[in-house]
């Protein structure tokens, strides 16, 4: 199949295509072909997608299964995957099912609703894919518009007000990306990815404004890209969307958001920032791995404080994705593998951490903490579900969320180890959160008269736990089975990266002369 | 047989935890039972049978990444297998315990079921005990480390609908990853170093490791001294030491038979065990084992002070463990540490005697856990006092006096510890010697109180005191052949001459240097006959001892008194224990009123709990809310409004429509723009 990619990126969008023309009516049947239909579609493109698994090569890495045609006004239209992207990939058909079987409650709009989530599935894993610059910018920019949707339609109370921070806030983001886009391509002459990959920016030194910029262009394009980048990660202190998003978002939204759409900052880092400019990331790597590492600190005790369950685990994301940063910037191979694993990870952790307030917000329709507390003596399973969660979440060793954390600690603690200890500190105070949460909400005897009647999981919120629950555990076992797969593109990045390192210094030295 | 004696738990744990709907409770708790049982008989036929060559199995991979390389692996020398049999006998027969202690707990309401959970978890943490000491790389053990404070987590909130035991059991988590910061930070130090995490290679490059300066932080430092401390910050997390030792007493939330088991017997111990294991690295970090010896005497002597007052029966031999974790780090500090393993051994039969005795009688007086509630109890539960009076015995170390091992285990093992500490450091020696007195005071106020004098407290509880059943007394009979053989028997392995230790241990031992002699017969004239010392590299053997490493064998040359001194104390701590309570019972509380202030602080513990949470908790929380109302909320949404409110007003005349509120329109229009723009541009760029 030459076109393996393509199917998978469209099938969600033709779907989407025929929910819209040919489904008609409001009533139980149609809402439950709706339904049915996504559910189908998200399952047959997670099928499709394992092809791409099987079939990939982890020791070539270039770009494997690329596809490439003309497309409109002289645009180029080119697909491919490498061992950086092909998980990324996977995450997303892997999620996007349990999130359909979730959303199963939901009864307003739920078309439109199907529709939104479908068209989000496409637009994401263009995301990952594309090998053009313009079809990359498209993918990334018009991803938020069924986000923004999602929140703005089917959110709560607050929606107008964390839709518009959402859209606005990453939005204004991207402007600068496009600009620096404009003159990427003006630089090189192309706008494919892998070639650009291949060009050398400028790193000369030259003054702006009366500032001189050290690594030049490259130095430029970098902050250029990072605006963008680290609001959609998010990074601090741009990452204060990011919780109103969530507490506002439905469930299903909220798992999307946090498993899927945070990480297009850090695979867009990953793929531009270290591998188009180098000496401009390695430039401003130090500001950017103190930025990562008060994230983890400053975040994880605003967690500690936090009423709403979302909100907490939101702040809680933030600083899993400091993690990320960290072990980007670390540039090495310990780091980005690291940063790509804790991505993936927590994919599947924070996925099922929104699960798991879902399922009770469900039943209760309150997301405050308050209100709940020895939730164990009616809902065991429920119970254990959470707190393996919990557990996974500050990085217990044998879940997946401990290989990440592991990884950028001991990468970054080779660069830095003032960022090491700050970033370390993270253990305690995530600890200390999470059990918290854990305690106020399960624990302790069921006193509240409103509890008395709440019913464990059903069947079906089972079914959707039980893939994250044995990713969770599998990947802490084994995390061969992600490491072996970006491992060599992975190194073959970081030694691009030094080499171009050294090839800077040398040019400067020559210069010097 | 190591792999099983490894997953035997596991497989119990999940059959227990989650199987006991098929099997049936009962069922379901035998079978965790039997496999435990299983492992500790393995355990016991590879303890015996070993003969000293360092054997590795891998498993599985673990994580690759770069030049980083850990798998699943068994690392099975002396060291290892001495915890084997440790960890599997006493979880063995703790879950025997269980099922007469758990048998109906009052915590629980009828019909609910809590038998197949708490065995579950208990051989769960067996299973995670047995990886920490299992390991082969410390990626593996930091997995065990931090199982194991899992474990530990659930079984002390196992009561959950208490919420004194929910805190406890954060705050022993919490507390332990305080260490774990430091643990994890040494790892990385030592990978930044060696390039890699196996043991193998880092103790192969132990001694290059000494010569090498690392940066970190704001200055240089001595590589090996650096990483020897901040591991032994997760040993002091782990091993409740000084400073971070607030949340074991806590811990006694927890059910008995947990106590004894992680609390008292294993657990703590992996603080010790990791100080040992690591001791190729050890040996060369003086410094920081002067840390440890120092912070392992304030601790032993702190602990035993608190010990002296408290009243809950529990909270007593908790101290009490505290304190005896800090005699086997004085031990591994000053370089001996068979001697710290030694302790640890005899200490984990000795003090899950106790503790499993302090669980009989909270059995038979029906969940009350204040001695002063007690009183004469010898008569209602026999057998209970003679295990409890074997158990003290032990701990307080009465034996024969000069002859070294003809005594009870904690006999033997507590005086080669003072020995060791009198040749290594005096100021560590005193203040044992000191808490040597404390221990036998606080061990024998314990006994006293509980098993005589009248009667006090409730009277109805009294009436219906009883013995305990079968199941729980025979772990305590087999304890208690430990706490009386264990020293006497295994005395020569760990704390005898030079070659037999080092040979114990795995290791080749030869003649020493000439001017090591020199200088040992300089510093003790006495202990100028040193015939050998140990030979092996860093890491051939279970434990490392330099050549110039000979406290081993001064310890055996000590001045009589010193060899004296502790018996001593114990004697002192008996009579002043006696007086006190068994022929002037009102003498205590008349103290207790003269010396108001010194009372308080040793029954409120030092008062670090208290500094802990206005230094700690309550800054925390404030800055938590500062940071979220302030930082996020004033500073960063604040200045972002502030222009998205002069820019979005400005849009929205443009767009006339989107003032209609309806989104989609809105959303769509800054689509069609973005498309529009990027095609322009790209095409303008295009041309030039």
């Amino acid at each position: 199949m030459d076109n393996l990619l393509s199917i998978v990126i469209f099938m969600p969008a033709l779907a989407a295509l025929i929910l819209a023309v040919f489904l008609r009516g409001e009533d139980e049947a149609a809402q439950r072909n709706a339904k049915w239909v996504a559910l189908a579609t998200t399952g047959i493109t997670f099928i499709a997608s394992l092809f791409i698994l099987f079939e990939f090569d982890p020791n070539d890495t270039g770009f494997q299964f690329v596809e490439e045609g003309e497309w409109i006004m002289g645009l180029t239209y080119k697909m491919g995957v490498d061992g950086i992207s092909v998980l990324f990939v996977m995450l997303t058909t892997f999620i996007m099912p349990l999130v359909i079987a979730a959303s199963w409650s939901v009864t307003d709009r739920v078309k439109e609703y199907m529709i939104a989530f479908l068209l989000l599935e496409t637009l994401m894993l263009g995301v990952f894919m594309a090998l053009d610059l313009v079809l990359f910018y498209l993918f990334f920019e018009a991803g938020l518009i069924p986000m923004f949707l999602i929140i703005g339609i089917w959110g709560g109370a607050n929606r107008i007000y964390a839709s518009f921070k959402f859209f606005l806030y990453t939005f204004l983001g991207s402007v600068l990306m496009l600009v620096a886009m404009v003159g990427m391509y003006a630089d090189a002459g192309t706008t494919d990815i892998e070639a650009l990959l291949n060009h050398q920016f400028g790193t000369e030194a030259f003054s702006l404004l009366g500032m001189q910029v050290v690594g030049g262009m490259q130095t430029l394009l970098f902050l250029a890209f990072f605006a963008s980048f680290a609001v959609k990660m998010p990074m601090w202190p741009v990452h204060t969307w990011l919780p109103d998003a969530h507490v506002q978002a439905p469930t299903a939204g909220s798992v999307v958001l946090a498993a899927i759409l945070l990480k297009l900052g850090g695979y867009g880092f990953i793929r531009f920032s270290i591998g188009m400019f180098p000496v401009g990331s390695d430039v401003m790597a130090p500001l950017v791995l103190w930025m990562s590492a008060i994230a983890i600190v400053y975040t994880s005790l605003v967690a500690l404080v936090q009423e709403d369950m979302k909100k907490l685990i939101a702040y809680s994301s933030v600083a899993h994705m400091g993690f990320v940063t960290m072990g980007i910037f670390a540039a090495n191979q310990q780091g980005i593998d690291g940063a790509i694993f804790q991505m993936l990870s927590h994919g599947f952790i924070s996925g099922a951490l929104f699960l798991c307030v879902g399922v009770i917000y469900d039943r209760m329709h309150t997301r405050d903490i308050d209100a709940y507390g020895g939730l164990v003596n009616r809902m065991p399973a429920y119970a254990l579900v959470f707190m393996l969660f919990t557990m996974a979440n500050v990085g217990l060793p044998g879940t997946s969320g401990f290989v990440g954390e592991f990884l950028t600690l001991m990468a970054v603690f080779q660069v830095n180890t003032w960022v090491a200890l700050v970033a370390t500190s993270g253990v305690i105070f995530s600890a200390a959160y999470a059990l918290w949460l854990y305690r106020r909400v399960v624990m302790g005897d069921l006193i509240k008269e409103s509890l008395k009647s709440i019913t464990d999981m059903s069947r079906r919120e089972r079914a959707i736990f039980a893939p994250l629950v044995v990713m969770t555990i599998l990947l802490g076992v084994y995390p061969a089975l992600i490491l072996d797969i970006i491992g060599p593109s992975v190194a073959a990045l970081v030694t691009q990266y030094d080499t171009a390192l050294a090839a800077a210094e040398a040019a400067t030295q020559f210069a010097g002369n | 047989m190591e792999t099983i004696i490894l997953f035997a738990p596991l497989v119990g744990a999940l059959l227990c935890g989650f199987g006991w709907r098929i099997f049936g409770e009962t069922a379901a708790m035998w079978i965790a039972t039997g496999l435990l049982f299983l492992s500790a008989i393995l355990s016991w036929v590879v303890f015996l049978t070993f003969d000293g060559t360092t054997e590795q199995i891998q498993i599985l991979r673990w994580i690759e990444s770069g030049s980083l390389s850990t798998d699943w692996a068994i690392r099975l020398d002396r060291l290892t297998a001495i915890m084997l049999i440790v960890i599997t006998t006493v979880s063995s027969l703790v879950h025997l315990y269980s099922f007469g202690y758990m048998a109906d707990d009052p915590q629980w309401r009828e019909g609910e079921s809590y038998k197949p959970r708490f065995f579950a978890y208990l051989s769960f943490f067996t299973f995670a005990m047995l990886m920490l000491v299992t390991a082969d790389n410390l990626v593996q053990m930091f997995f065990g480390w931090e199982g194991v404070g899992v474990a530990s987590y659930l079984l002390i909130g196992f009561y959950y609908r208490k919420p004194s035991a929910n805190a406890a059991a954060i705050k022993a988590f919490v507390v332990n990853r305080v260490g774990d910061f430091g643990f994890a930070l040494g790892i990385f130090g030592l990978f930044f170093l060696t390039d890699s995490i196996n043991f193998d290679d880092v103790f192969a490059a132990a001694p290059e490791i000494a010569q090498t300066q690392l940066t970190f932080l704001w200055t240089d430092w001595n590589a090996a001294n650096l990483i020897a401390f901040l591991l032994f910050i997760g040993a002091m997390g782990k091993s409740a030491q000084l400073f971070l030792h607030t949340w074991l007493p806590d811990a006694m939330e927890g059910p008995t038979p947990v106590s004894a088991l992680i609390h008292a017997a294993t657990m703590v111990t992996a603080g010790v065990f990791l100080v040992c294991r690591m001791s190729p690295l050890m040996e060369f970090a003086p410094e920081a084992m002067a840390f440890v010896t120092v912070l392992g005497a304030l601790t032993a002597f702190f602990a035993a002070t608190v010990g002296l007052v408290q009243t809950d029966i529990k909270r007593v031999i908790a101290y009490s463990t505290c304190s005896q974790l800090g005699y086997m780090f004085v031990a591994a500090g000053v370089g001996v540490y068979s001697v710290a393993m030694f302790h640890l051994f005899t200490h984990a039969f000795f003090k899950a005697m106790l503790f499993l005795g302090a669980g009989s009688v909270i059995h038979a007086m029906h969940h009350e856990q204040d001695m002063t509630n007690y009183g004469g109890l010898r008569k209602k539960i026999p057998y209970t006092f003679w295990a409890m009076m074997i158990g003290t015995l032990a701990i307080t170390g009465v034996g024969i006096p000069l002859t070294g091992w003809i005594g009870f285990a904690g006999f033997a093992s507590k005086d080669a510890v003072i020995e060791s500490a009198y040749v290594g450091s005096t100021f560590a020696f005193w203040l044992l010697v000191i808490a040597a007195l404390f221990t036998s005071f606080y061990s024998w106020r314990l006994m006293f109180l509980t098993f005589y004098g009248e009667a006090r407290g409730d009277k109805h509880t009294h009436d219906h005191a009883h013995e305990s059943p079968m199941v729980m007394l025979i772990p305590l009979g087999v304890l208690s052949l430990g706490a009386m053989f264990a020293g006497a028997i295994w005395y020569g392995s760990f704390f005898g001459k030079p070659n037999e230790v080092v040979k114990f241990f795995g290791g080749e031992y030869t003649a020493p240097a000439e001017e090591i002699k020199k200088a040992v017969a300089e510093r003790s004239p006495k202990a100028s006959e040193l015939k050998y010392v140990m030979e092996s590299a860093p890491g051939e053997a279970g434990i490392y001892m330099a050549p110039e490493n000979t406290v081993l064998h001064e310890a055996h040359y000590v001045p009589t008194w010193v060899k004296l001194s502790p018996f001593v104390a114990m004697l002192v701590g008996f009579l002043v224990a006696f007086w006190f309570y068994i022929k002037n019972p009102s003498l205590p509380g008349r103290l207790a009123e003269n010396q108001r202030p010194l009372y308080l602080f040793l029954k409120n513990k030092w008062y670090f709990d208290e500094l802990y949470h206005y230094v700690f908790i309550v800054p925390a929380m404030w800055i938590g809310k500062q940071l979220w109302k302030r930082g996020d909320g004033d500073v960063i949404d604040g200045t972002i409004n502030g222009v998205s409110m002069g820019i979005v007003p400005f849009i929205t005349r443009l767009a006339g429509r989107a003032q209609s509120g309806y989104i989609f329109t809105y959303a769509f229009a800054m689509v069609i723009g973005i498309a529009v723009l990027v095609t322009w541009m790209t095409l303008s760029g295009g041309a030039n």
